[in-house]
């Protein structure tokens, strides 16, 4: 006797929308609405107070939106989820969702040049501080966590030095710190890793990547696991005590397994307002569709691509995890089994000045500051993604000046194989083509 | 809330509304391996509209202590314990599942405090499939993945949980899971198992009883709550379409619709 609920593929297609209760509409309709009518006075009043479920207010909650959120909690094996105008939204939403001015956070020190921002400079505004963390240095987040810690943070792959975090063995050290492990896995998306099987507690992504996967649209999603128990000690007294915003609401005790996502809709969405429009809803939706036949594609070019870069005369090394010599190699294939993803990260000979040649005489791949596209990018994080940084915190997130980001896109491959070949060439000589 | 019950201390909800004594008590009683949760889009309701709500975890379950109770007969003798606990003289039940098997067994045996029944997905007896009751009592997660497809109908499969931004299939599974599986679904199980005496009950009863059913219902099929609900003197009978075990969660909003009905009605505040 086996559970005959849908898998991944079709969950894709179909979680979190009836369509008998939406006109018979196939399509998962766009609510392009602000508000809702309520049935009466009672009806108000119980929305207001979480008596019963349904939509007020585009900023609070949108069917169509809801919709998406269902999807990547069904996708990712959470409970609940809310979804975000961006990814950097949701990883604001998400820690001033767990956290207080006075409190701190353990994060891997290779991550989105955004969201290193946010943790060094911006959250300190609001008596947030963070301790970075090598991704390979896995006894490291053990020493960093203070008393007054409420999470360790990371990306499973380092963004841009492709270093694989040990994600069971630090989700082991933050539970047995009574805290959360929040994983950023805009890389991977739920068809290449599932955080929470490997001990993660909230996932957030940036849905602008490859679960939207077209680079048309701007969106951020947070995924409760519904694991975490936040009354197994006092550090979250905002989940976990009477919140006065909701007559004395305990979000922990009343809503268990979805407290986070309820808690972060109940006052984050109503306080800070990051909500995801209708329209980009759908267009994310549209993308998770043929997520699987996307990502397959993407992973099957990578590694070709990983392959080709190798053995080409003009590359210094090369960074991916499905390459033998990758320092991550035997934990990639446990933690990814389905593939490593199609970031690549790769050291053109000649420095940056080459670099910088390459980019500026490559045809096909678009050189801009996005990842996960369907299209081939690349850009030269140095000068652009990370150029807040100085040379040493360039080197502590894994960076150098040689380096070349490249997103490989489902184009064909010899295709992309023969735009670089373009490149390389006037690499070579970076002086007469430079500047073209 | 949190109080004592035979020295143990127990949870349950009170919607969201301090507890109070001067208001007429209906008590919501889980399914087997769930907890107070299950009722969040029921209790707030009758919390914010002049009611005492106690959404009970039962001993062992969800943030009660203890041991889980072996029998329905234990469990609804402990419903008794706590309507005296809270210092209460009587009540209304609400159960769902074997919550009803429990209601069922409690009105029979303290006719004077009980006061209405509502049964939701309900039977007279829930025979437990031997595989599933097996799985369960090793603490197979398996056992919580097959409860789940059982448990919610076509659409639930899909999703469109009342609450933006809730996934039901996921979210029933970690609250049967947040403790050991075999220590309180494996326990329930067997104590369903076990019950033979619900039809003999049911006939005993003489208050006012609604059960809500559900059409699409594969733990407790229609037919086997309509069996339960012609044993009881004029039990009123709703049936919700395309809906599986988990009415008060799948339809939410129609399941409230009817219980306020017959709460307000049969239970009025006074
Ligand atoms: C890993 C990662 N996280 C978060 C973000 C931020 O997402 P967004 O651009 O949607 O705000 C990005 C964007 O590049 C990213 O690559």
């Amino acid at each position: 006797m086996d559970p005959k609920t849908y898998k991944f593929d079709t969950l894709s297609l179909h979680a979190g929308y009836q369509p008998d209760k939406n006109a018979g509409s196939r399509q998962v309709p766009i609510y392009q609405t602000t508000s809702y009518l309520f049935d009466d006075v009672d009806h108000a009043a119980a929305l207001f107070n979480l008596e019963r479920g349904g939509h007020i207010y585009s900023r609070i909650s949108n069917p169509t939106v809801g919709v998406l959120e269902e999807r990547v909690a069904a996708l990712e094996g959470g409970t609940a989820a809310i979804a975000t105008s961006s990814g950097m939204a949701a990883i604001f939403l998400a820690i001033m969702t767990l956290c207080e001015s006075g409190d701190h956070i353990v994060a891997s020190s290779q991550v989105y040049g955004g969201t290193a921002n946010l943790l060094r400079l911006t959250l300190p505004k609001f008596g947030i501080n963070t301790t970075f963390v090598k991704p390979r240095d896995t006894q490291g987040f053990q020493k960093a966590i203070q008393k007054n810690t409420k999470c360790i943070f990371g990306e499973l792959l380092g963004n841009p030095g492709n270093e694989l975090m040990n994600m069971p063995e630090v989700a082991d050290i933050a539970h047995n710190a009574g805290i959360p492990l929040m994983i950023d896995s805009t890389y991977q998306t739920p068809y290449l890793c599932k955080p929470f099987d490997f001990g993660a507690d909230i996932v957030v992504h940036s849905l602008t990547k490859w679960m939207a996967g077209h680079g048309s649209s701007m969106a951020g999603i947070i995924v409760e696991g519904g694991k975490f128990n936040w009354m197994q000690n006092d550090k979250f007294p905002s989940l976990t005590k009477e919140y006065e915003g909701y007559h004395g609401l305990s979000f922990a005790e009343e809503f268990g397994p979805v407290a986070f996502t309820m808690k972060a809709r109940a006052e984050g969405m109503r306080d800070f307002g990051p909500c995801l429009s209708p329209q980009n809803a759908w267009n994310v939706m549209q993308g998770i569709e043929t997520l699987s036949v996307r990502m397959e594609k993407h992973c099957a070019n990578a590694e070709k691509m990983v392959e080709y870069l190798l053995a080409h005369e003009s590359v210094a090394w090369v960074s991916h995890p499905s390459a033998p010599d990758h320092p991550d190699y035997e934990l990639a294939k446990k933690i990814l089994p389905k593939g490593k993803g199609s970031m690549i990260a790769f050291g053109i000979k000649g420095g940056k000045e080459a670099g910088t040649a390459f980019i500026n005489n490559v045809k096909l791949a678009s050189h801009l500051a996005n990842v996960g596209d369907t299209r081939t990018l690349v850009i030269h994080p140095a000068s652009a993604t990370h150029s807040q940084m100085d040379e040493a915190t360039l080197k502590f997130a894994g960076l150098s000046q040689d380096m070349i980001r490249l997103s490989v896109g489902i184009e064909d491959i010899e295709d992309i194989k023969n735009d670089f070949e373009d490149g390389f060439r006037a690499a070579k000589k970076p002086k007469l083509v430079a500047n073209k | 809330m949190k109080f004592k019950v035979n020295n143990e201390e127990v949870f349950a909800s009170t919607g969201g509304r301090p507890f109070d004594k001067n208001k007429p008590l209906i008590i919501f009683i889980h399914g087997s391996g769930l907890t107070h949760m299950c009722w969040v889009l029921q209790t707030r309701y009758f919390a914010f509209h002049g009611y005492s709500v106690l959404a009970l975890d039962l001993p062992g379950h969800g943030l009660s202590e203890g041991k889980s109770l072996t029998s329905i007969e234990d469990m609804a003798d402990w419903i008794n314990d706590v309507i005296d606990a809270v210092g209460f003289h009587q009540a209304s039940l609400v159960g769902h599942s074997q919550g009803c098997l429990v209601a069922v067994e409690c009105a029979s045996r303290y006719p004077n405090k009980i006061k209405t029944l509502s049964l939701m997905g309900g039977a007279g007896a829930i025979p437990m499939n031997p595989e599933l009751l097996a799985l369960a009592e090793n603490s197979d997660p398996k056992a919580v993945d097959l409860m789940m497809d059982f448990a919610h109908g076509p659409s639930g499969h899909f999703g469109g949980h009342p609450v933006p931004g809730l996934y039901h299939l996921n979210t029933g599974s970690m609250l049967v899971q947040s403790k050991e599986i075999k220590d309180t679904l494996g326990v329930d199980f067997r104590a369903c198992q076990n019950y033979t005496n619900g039809f003999e009950a049911a006939k005993k009863l003489d208050l006012p009883t609604l059960s809500i059913l559900a059409d699409k219902d594969r733990m407790c099929r229609l037919k086997d709550g309509k069996k339960l609900a012609d044993h009881i003197n004029g039990s009123e009978v709703h049936v919700i379409k395309n809906c599986g075990h988990m009415m008060l969660l799948e339809e939410a909003d129609q399941t409230l619709a009817i219980l306020k009905k017959f709460i307000l009605e049969k239970y009025p505040i006074i």
